[in-house]
């Protein structure tokens, strides 16, 4: 962030909501990465998601209780797949965040907080589905979207498509 | 609850109605049945398929499966330009395809350093507006009939089709419009449009008091739907609803008031929720309820900005339009009010490419419907019909 940059009040709320989560987690939290488009931070520890959203969800002065959108991305470069969680406090703060995760590309897996967010037992099917990622703990790890016996993540920037499927041709 | 539940597994059967148990029937052998609803069921709007447990005419169980109308819509956003998305936009809810447009629009423009005509602004909320009013008429009158009242649902499609008209006149389609761009608009509205749709508005203001008194006040239709599928506030918060389902459950929550984009905090509209007179909270009457009302403040909408509409003259639809649209390198989230809710849009840009990177969008009805197993627990088999046809879906837009 460059110094002396005024903030706009939904940076600066978003700003005060990580400087809570940050003093209660420390390095298990990244720095805040205050863009203007859409204010960020990335959970380091992965085992320590849940407490994070558990936490970010039941404290009083955050009460992020609406999950607006969780949605896969591969970093092809970083070799990781991750997920974004748009999160906001509906109806009470207004305040808003975005919280990344990443995991390693191969055989990676995320801890689910379908639990805390029922938003995210669908979007986390629909993550696994498109980038492989598995959830640990969700209640019902299957693909939503594809097929069960689908081959292969879609959205995975090195995907190919298969030959055929139950005899079908698939590429056109 | 869970007494309910061992009730209804035994043998003696009952079902929620608002905050009764209702008994049923007792001392009645049965066994658990496996009853498939759809894909090719026209009371799941589409191609759903409800995979339901089922213990008499008791509902035990409802598992959705979807997918069926997958069009891997963010594998082809990553393979085409950003402008060339619109088209993609439109087939997701195909029902309010100008919503859906004005989403994906107004999110890339917060990557684009543009400025954009006032009067592409006015012209772009009239149409949205329309096409809620559109999408609020299908939903009514497809939920009349999934209710077996067939006569709304006429009436609806009949004012919805003078919609379509003027979008096709704006646009060049009746449907699928690829109207709102980055940047501007295809063309500028034909000369009398504004007449037009004024006359519309006239017209139809006596309609949707025709249909409150048809079908909302309707004794058979409140029967069926009044204490049915209530979703408490909370609940429904933590599932992620937004839209005409989360105003149903008595949340204020409109994001072209709470989140406000283009020019709508400079108008003046209500954000209808229910106030438990009529409907009780959260069930699905409500939910009809909110879609019923909020067609007269999208008409409040429509002729606010005609009224302060700035003029044609010397006017250029495309004038803000990027010859090549590149966003800065960054990543956004941008949001818009739908007919069914929040659709929003991801979006990651490298900077350099003209094609987005990722393109996610988060389906308003995809959420809505994932309560569907809680919603669905303990109830008769007709009022799951009634609780599908509440949460008004749209398959093209669950299944992408």
């Amino acid at each position: 962030m460059e110094e002396g940059k005024v903030l706009s009040q939904s940076i600066q709320e978003s700003a005060a909501a990580y400087a809570i989560i940050h003093d209660k987690f420390g390095e298990a939290v990244s720095a805040f990465d205050a863009n203007e488009t859409m204010p960020f931070f990335e959970v380091l520890n992965l085992s320590a998601w849940p407490e994070i959203a558990l936490f970010m969800r039941d404290n009083p002065k955050l009460q992020f209780n609406y999950m607006a959108c969780l949605s896969g991305v591969d970093y092809q470069a970083e070799d990781k797949v991750g997920i974004v969680c748009n999160i906001e406090s509906l109806g009470q703060l207004n305040h808003k965040i975005a919280v990344k995760v990443k995991c390693p590309r191969q055989d990676g897996s995320i801890p689910s907080v379908a639990g805390i967010w029922h938003t995210a037992n669908w979007h986390e099917r629909e993550a696994y589905d498109m980038y492989g990622m598995s959830f640990t703990a969700h209640p019902d790890m299957r693909r939503i979207l594809c097929p069960d016996d689908w081959e292969g993540f879609p959205l995975l920037k090195d995907y190919k498509v298969q030959e055929s499927y139950h005899g079908i041709k698939v590429p056109y | 609850m869970q007494e309910l539940e061992r009730a209804g597994m035994g043998s003696t059967r009952v079902t929620r109605k608002g905050n009764n148990v209702v008994l049923l029937e007792k001392d009645l052998q049965t066994e658990q049945m496996v009853l498939a609803m759809g894909p090719q069921h026209p009371s799941t709007h589409g191609v759903l398929k409800l995979e339901c447990l089922t213990d008499g005419e008791v509902v035990t169980h409802a598992e959705p499966y979807l997918g069926y109308l997958h069009r891997c819509f963010e594998k082809c956003c990553e393979n085409v330009d950003y402008q060339a998305v619109i088209p993609y936009t439109d087939r997701l809810d195909y029902l309010a395809g100008m919503n859906s447009e004005f989403a994906y629009a107004i999110t890339v423009e917060k990557l684009l350093d543009i400025e954009i005509p006032r009067r592409v602004e006015f012209i772009r909320v009239i149409v949205a507006e329309l096409n809620r009013i559109a999408s609020h008429l299908v939903a009514i009158g497809t939920y009349g009939i999934d209710l077996g009242a067939f006569t709304p649902f006429l009436f609806c499609f009949r004012d919805r089709e003078i919609i379509l008209s003027l979008l096709e006149w704006a646009s060049g389609a009746r449907m699928l419009y690829n109207y709102i761009w980055v940047g501007g608009l295809a063309y500028d509205v034909p000369a009398d449009f504004n007449k037009r749709v004024m006359e519309f508005v006239t017209y139809f203001r006596p309609k949707t008091v025709e249909l409150y008194k048809l079908l909302t006040e309707n004794e058979i239709f409140v029967k069926r739907t009044r204490g049915i599928g209530i979703m408490p506030a909370d609940v429904a918060i933590n599932y992620g609803w937004s839209g005409p389902m989360l105003r149903g459950s008595g949340v204020k929550w409109d994001l072209r008031r709470n989140d406000p984009y283009s020019i709508y905090p400079e108008l003046d509209f209500e954000v209808p929720v229910p106030d438990g007179k009529v409907s009780d909270i959260g069930d699905c009457l409500s939910r009809h309820l909110v879609r019923a009302l909020e067609m007269d403040e999208s008409l409040k909408i429509i002729e606010q900005c005609i009224q302060k509409m700035p003029s044609s003259e010397g006017f250029n639809a495309r004038s803000a339009v990027p010859k090549r649209v590149r966003p800065k390198a960054g990543e956004v989230y941008g949001r818009a009010e739908n007919p069914r809710g929040e659709l929003g849009f991801y979006i990651q840009s490298d900077g350099k490419s003209t094609k987005p990177l990722r393109c996610k969008s988060r389906s308003s009805c995809f959420v809505n419907l994932s309560a569907m197993k809680d919603l669905s627990k303990g109830q008769l088999i007709p009022d799951l019909v009634a609780i599908i046809g509440s949460i008004d879906i749209v398959l093209g837009e669950i299944d992408r």
